[in-house]
């Protein structure tokens, strides 16, 4: 970008931020709890958004390290005494950790089959933690180290945390993208053989991917469940995560930065008009994504942004 | 005319690799196209085939507009073509790759007797898969193949290719009994002098436009020399 | 006497995965499309053969010959109008069979509830030999395995020896030069789908008369096929009929361990298998 843009952008960035962590002090409670849902929503999308769209990872599964952050929350805040916003960051660096050893298995994979495969090790984590007592079985378990807290003082540490989150998964995914990183990648997904040939480390490239999209989902998770008070294990490692994020991904435009946050405006508008349909939401859901992805390849954003020529965040990427 | 290629244009992508280019081959003709490297000839053939679509121009297979008529169904109509390195089905048997190509269902003298005939050195790996084969087994089973649709016109792309020369010139020899059959076939080929020597006529493809034709025996060697390289030397 | 038992049953439990298997494997051979709704179209067409059965009083045995053709058909044609246009993208089909599959189960759901429904085989369902005081072999699941038997039996016959069988596998090989030869891709897909979804109705119904099914049974199936698959290496369908037979093995043997620890115990085997002897147990190929 070019110098007087450049100031420009960052100056619009800056009130956003502002904007939104003013919004503690003008909106209502409710708001702000919806917020905290829709920031986790955005994260766990980007993420996705980066293994899918920039890495060619389709993964299904990445509801293992969102009740995974989730359910290290409750074992750092509870068990290990850490403070409970402080347990949120843990957790995530905890999710990081654990998938290391799943991307041992799971790169062992490829395309539809790698997809499946991240499914079977989130069901894994599932079934784990409904075996186990000590974190609470099937029932799952209250948080009793963020139950103590001030009521305040809990909600706004998840706000703010939400807000971060949210914000920093765009811009960590933006940054990453304009880095030499992002450009590996880039190649990787144009041609993996000819990226391999002239010394792009590829499975090195992948690998911090997935880590990165694992952090993210693990905070994403902690956070989420942070003002919940609880973790139970069938919501916490729902498949239905994964629909989410591919929805919305989906909807709002592959490949894309501003893709996911137009997706998730648009997912999170759909979800609060149609909950009370039940299950229509999801048939509908289900529709969209077989007729966006039998008929455009670059979701709502891709067609606009073709149109308008419009570009918030430049990376210039095709699928 | 068997077929007639009028001024085609073809694409890859947003890449032109013909244009304006006219073709016409008779039947039982044996023409030969030739150029360097990139000038066009394999996307001339892949055209014809139907693996293309020409963004302008026409081709007519006696008489009949090929228009958007699909590669395989062109296979239907007496379309062969052999393709650049061969790509034979790895994971089927000598033997199934030949009934494989039998499948479009035209009647003619090619049978698998008769292809059996024709390369003998298959019969005995009639049961090999294709994975294991050498490059010169692996290019008598793509013909076979091809004939096994009984084309009126079979179309050659780079038989040579990274075969030895023994080989080659076994594989040339039959594609004079292929000729004698009264198939109509066009070969594109690197070895200049074999080609003109096997072809009735040819033509010459530079950077995707013709820049020579005419029958086979009265093209002299500057005027392909210059056909092929775009008149460097004057 | 007690785990021999438990590895009786999980044999003839990984008949029904077997089932469930085979006609993921079919499409992935063919056009390396992994279809995510799969296990979701096999409880369709249990449902399917619960409306037959209300309605039409039609015995599960009998409905196959209905539910069977209806879900090939419906195969061809998801295939043929929908899913072929998915192709020339990796992500692309993958979303599209997930959008189906969320559809699939949240429309029975609408349309059935929530509550669990089962088919009834009749007599047979409840009867069995006796080997030993310890072991005994119910005749659904012996039936079970037999069909998963001859269903494979029958698809790797028909691949090795008939004409589509080969025009089948060469286009899995390479499908530009398959053009070449005259095969129509779009038709062919349309042919292989009809008969993953053929094969799926049948492991749909025989899970039915086995066992419970509700709208959401789906998925688990559809993990269950794929650690089949895997387990049983890539490219082979008799790979496909072990590998369910390991999987139900390893599953029956983890619940007598400890009960509901068995898929853990199914998972856990598939994930060694994957680090262990990626290509499977039969397998020709890496699973790239």
């Amino acid at each position: 970008m070019i110098g007087g843009r450049r100031a420009a952008w960052w100056t619009a960035l800056a009130v956003v931020v502002a904007v939104l962590v003013s919004g503690r002090w003008w909106l209502g409670e409710a708001q702000r709890l919806d917020l905290v849902q829709f920031f986790c929503y955005l994260a766990m999308a980007q993420m996705w958004n980066l293994l899918a769209g920039y890495a060619g990872l389709v993964s299904i599964g990445q509801q293992a390290f969102i009740g995974f952050g989730a359910y290290a929350l409750f074992v750092f805040g509870d068990k290990a005494g850490v403070e409970p916003f402080a347990a949120v960051a843990l957790a995530g660096l905890a999710a990081a950790l654990v998938s290391l050893p799943a991307a041992a298995v799971a790169f062992r994979l490829r395309g539809g089959y790698f997809a499946i495969g991240t499914w079977v090790i989130a069901e894994v984590f599932h079934l784990l933690a409904v075996n186990l007592r000590w974190v609470g079985g099937g029932d799952g378990t209250l948080i009793y180290s963020a139950a103590s807290l001030d009521r305040t003082f809990r909600e706004d540490g998840a706000y703010f945390w939400a807000v971060g989150v949210g914000v920093g998964s765009v811009l960590v995914a933006y940054g990453l993208l304009r880095s030499r990183l992002g450009l590996a990648l880039a190649s990787i997904r144009d041609d993996e053989t000819a990226a391999r040939s002239v010394g792009v480390g590829v499975v090195r490239a992948k690998v911090i991917v997935w880590v990165l999209a694992a952090f993210g989902c693990g905070l994403a998770g902690a956070v989420y469940n942070l003002p919940l008070l609880r973790v139970q294990p069938d919501a916490a490692f729902t498949v239905n995560w994964s629909a989410f994020m591919i929805f919305i991904v989906v909807i709002g435009g592959l490949g894309t930065i501003e893709g996911p946050i137009l997706g998730t405006i648009l997912f999170f508008t759909l979800q609060q008009e149609l909950a009370s349909r039940g299950v229509w939401y999801l048939i509908i859901l289900g529709g969209v994504a077989l007729v966006v992805a039998v008929w455009t390849r670059s979701g709502v954003w891709g067609a606009v942004a073709e149109r308008y020529r419009l570009r918030l965040f430049p990376v210039q990427r095709r699928v | 005319m068997l077929l007639e290629v009028e001024s085609v244009d073809s694409f890859y992508g947003d890449f032109q690799a013909l244009f304006g280019v006219s073709v016409g081959i008779a039947d039982g003709e044996t023409l030969a196209v030739i150029g360097a490297n990139g000038a066009g000839k394999s996307t001339l053939l892949a055209t014809i085939a139907g693996l293309l679509q020409p963004r302008a121009g026409q081709l007519r297979f006696d008489g009949l507009p090929l228009g958007r008529i699909p590669a395989h169904r062109r296979v239907r109509l007496g379309i062969a073509l052999v393709p650049e390195g061969r790509r034979i089905f790895p994971s089927l048997t000598v033997d199934e790759n030949l009934r494989v190509g039998a499948r479009v269902g035209r009647s003619g003298v090619w049978t698998r007797d008769r292809i059996y005939e024709l390369f003998p050195l298959l019969q005995p790996i009639a049961g090999r898969p294709g994975s294991v084969l050498s490059g010169g087994e692996q290019q008598a089973v793509a013909i076979g193949r091809a004939l096994m649709s009984n084309p009126r016109l079979l179309l050659l792309d780079e038989l040579s290719l990274g075969l030895a020369p023994i080989v080659i010139q076994a594989l040339y020899a039959r594609i004079d009994e292929i000729v004698r059959e009264g198939t109509t076939v066009v070969l594109v080929e690197q070895d200049v002098g074999r080609a003109l020597a096997t072809a009735d006529s040819a033509y010459c493809l530079l950077e995707g436009r013709v820049s020579l034709h005419g029958a086979a025996a009265s093209m002299t060697r500057e005027q392909v020399a210059d056909a092929y390289f775009g008149g460097v030397r004057t | 006497m007690v785990w021999v038992n438990a590895v009786v049953q999980g044999a003839l439990v990984g008949g029904l995965y077997a089932l469930f298997a085979a006609g993921l494997s079919l499409v992935f051979g063919v056009m390396r499309l992994v279809n995510l709704a799969h296990g979701d179209l096999a409880i369709l067409a249990a449902y399917l053969a619960v409306l037959l059965a209300d309605h039409e009083g039609l015995s599960p045995w009998l409905s196959l010959l209905v539910v069977v053709p209806a879900m090939a058909a419906a195969g061809f044609v998801l295939q043929f109008a929908v899913l072929n246009f998915t192709l020339d993208s990796g992500l692309a089909p993958l979303l599209a069979t997930f959008g189906l599959a969320v559809i699939v189960q949240n429309a029975l759901q609408e349309g059935f509830t929530a509550n669990v429904r089962g088919l009834n085989a009749g007599s047979i369902a409840t009867r069995s030999i006796r080997v030993t005081n310890e072991i005994s072999i119910g005749w659904l699941p012996l039936l079970t395995l037999v069909a998963a038997f001859v269903l494979l039996g029958g698809l790797q016959l028909g691949l090795q020896h008939s004409s589509l069988g080969r025009a089948l596998r060469a286009t899995s090989d390479d499908q530009r030069a398959a053009q070449l030869v005259g095969i129509d891709n779009r038709r062919l897909y349309g042919i292989a789908m009809a008969i993953s979804l053929g094969t799926a109705a049948v492991a749909g119904i025989f899970l039915g008369m086995r066992t419970t099914f509700d709208p959401y049974a789906g998925p688990v199936r559809l993990i269950f096929a794929f650690e089949a698959v895997i387990i049983g290496g890539l490219g082979s369908l008799w790979g496909t009929l072990l590998g369910g037979i390991v999987l139900g093995v390893a599953q029956g043997v983890g619940d007598q361990v400890n009960p509901g620890w068995g898929v853990l115990a199914g998972h856990l085997v598939f994930l060694a298998v994957l680090l262990v002897r990626p290509t499977g147990l039969l397998g020709k190929a890496a699973p790239a």
